[in-house]
């Protein structure tokens, strides 16, 4: 990057580390950063919408909706993580392209599995494989994301399940007292009450998710732990211009602080967005807050 | 969901019209020097970019490199993620059942051993070797005590800081972490795997005959002996 960088092994200290910290490879180390924070942005609330469609689901009075929902909680939870990452994600990319051939190519004879291939017609590759890298590589972070949200979705339909159950039933009550309907008390009543209980088992939810992230590189998506494994590996001289020995310990020691702002950041948000919530409600902190401010 | 299906199906769509010519996608790991490793550029280096670029160019085919994890780097090809594996990876039975392989293009070359000292009983040592692969095994096999690493330098940051007695693994690997931080080569050699090739779709016969014409014709002219010889990754045709 810089000018004097054209021959490394000549340089020293603070002049060799800011050749070596602005390599190519580097800057995927720095960009995978980016790739991680943007995964949790759109993974949490898809999880959410996820696990909210699962507890309302689990809680209908239509016998089919509520096994569904049911069931989408019970099987997931049970299934290990890296078990559904290795499997599951396979089954979406060829349930789509399988979706697509069907459309693309209906004059298509030969059979799509042929022993443990996978075949379907070009055009219904998805991406096309002509696409640049780019786009692959957003598509398996779009794969990441879905598979993410379902895996976390149902953990947090469980968790907004019992929440829904944790909202005083005399609030229903009186809702229906009032003549409110089914819909109108679940919208007005329960869901606005229910995010107080919900809210310590989805902050332990998002804390997981954000370690859960090396999960990426099985997608093919290149996150920062296998960054930090691929440049803090010893280096031979005969390969780079910046030979060195197992600098493992201090990529991951960087790893560590980041994980630990990251989390203290999220626990001092989510401390705030639990007192926004408690504000008003007919429970002890909330009967505190209203104690203190009058 | 659905939104999120409907969202795919219509970015997929708009793509899709822009399809044109035939690229092949190569997939490789990146993590075993001299094979293919990633250089400072961030780039796929190595024998067998070298390899892989030369062969593209002689069937005239146009490439694109892959990046792939190796524990998942078969099934994401028999799925379509990728149109062939060449990571250094050893032509087996278990594997042919599997996937095809083009004809070799290196030789089979014995694996090797490194340590931190030159006596060690591996009867009774703990050796590391990466997962799923010959190596590992091989080890299995001898009813030994085997410990498996997701990558090839993990096998051997095991030796140095003492969780493991040896690494098992290619000898060109081998040599290339012999003689630092006091690691020597063991003094043995298993003749094991049957060469290293590419790996392919079994439904895939017209390009592995592509493929292997073009390897053909490398080592008919040298060049591929060329190669070996400066990467220094296995003996020579």
């Amino acid at each position: 990057m810089f000018s004097y960088c054209a021959d490394p092994s000549t340089l020293e200290g603070l002049k060799w580390l800011s050749c070596y910290l602005t390599t190519g490879k580097h800057f995927g180390f720095y960009l995978s950063f980016l790739t991680v924070l943007g995964l949790l942005a759109i993974t949490a609330p898809t999880a959410l919408a996820f696990g909210f469609a699962g507890a309302a689901a689990a809680r209908s009075r239509i016998a089919p909706v509520r096994w569904i929902g049911k069931t989408y909680t019970a099987i997931v939870r049970g299934v290990p993580d890296i078990a559904f990452f290795l499997f599951f994600v396979i089954a979406l990319d060829q349930g789509f392209e399988w979706l697509r051939h069907k459309i693309k190519c209906p004059d298509w004879e030969d059979p799509i599995r042929q022993g443990s291939d996978f075949v379907v017609c070009q055009a219904a590759k998805l991406p096309l494989s002509s696409a640049p890298q780019w786009l692959h590589e957003t598509y398996g972070f779009f794969l990441a994301v879905l598979t993410f949200a379902i895996v976390f979705g149902a953990f947090a339909a469980n968790v907004l399940f019992g929440a829904m159950r944790a909202v005083p039933r005399a609030q229903m009550e009186t809702a229906e007292a009032y003549g409110m309907s089914h819909r109108q008390t679940f919208w007005r009543i329960l869901v606005p009450q229910m995010w107080v209980y919900a809210l310590p088992g989805l902050s332990n939810l998002w804390m997981v998710l954000i370690k859960a992230t090396p999960l990426l590189f099985l997608l093919g998506v290149e996150d920062i732990v296998y960054w930090a494994r691929e440049l803090g590996g010893t280096k031979n001289a005969r390969f780079t211009d910046y030979p060195h020995g197992d600098w493992r310990i201090w990529y991951f020691s960087f790893l560590l602080v980041f994980y630990l702002a990251f989390t203290r950041v999220s626990e001092i948000v989510l401390d705030k967005i639990m007192q926004r919530l408690t504000h008003g409600q007919a429970t002890t902190a909330g009967e505190a807050q209203r104690k203190a401010a009058s | 969901m659905k939104k999120l299906i409907l969202a795919t199906t219509a970015l997929a769509m708009s793509a899709s019209i822009a399809a044109a010519a035939d690229v092949v996608r190569m997939g490789t790991e990146g993590a075993y020097e001299p094979w293919n490793f990633v250089n400072d550029k961030g780039e796929i280096d190595g024998f067998e970019r070298d390899l892989g670029d030369e062969l593209c160019a002689r069937a005239e085919l146009t490439c694109e490199w892959v990046k792939n994890d190796w524990d998942s780097i078969i099934p994401n090809l028999v799925s379509g993620n990728y149109d062939t594996i060449i990571a250094g990876m050893s032509i087996t039975d278990e594997r042919e059942e599997v996937i095809d392989f083009t004809q070799a293009y290196t030789p089979p070359d014995p694996s090797t051993y490194v340590a931190l000292s030159a006596d060690v009983d591996l009867g009774s040592a703990v050796v590391a070797a990466q997962a799923s692969t010959i190596q590992a095994a091989f080890v299995a096999e001898q009813g030994w005590t085997l410990v498996e690493f997701s990558t090839p330098e993990e096998t051997v940051a095991a030796v140095r800081n003492g969780e493991a007695d040896a690494v098992l693994a290619d000898d060109s690997f081998i040599n290339t972490v012999a003689g630092m931080d006091g690691l020597v080569k063991l003094d043995r050699e298993e003749a094991i795997g049957g060469g290293v090739g590419m790996g392919l779709r079994e439904s895939d016969g017209e390009l592995r005959a592509k493929f292997d014409a073009a390897i053909q014709s490398m080592k008919d002219d040298g060049s591929l002996n060329e190669l070996i010889a400066k990467w220094q990754v296995s003996s020579q045709w």
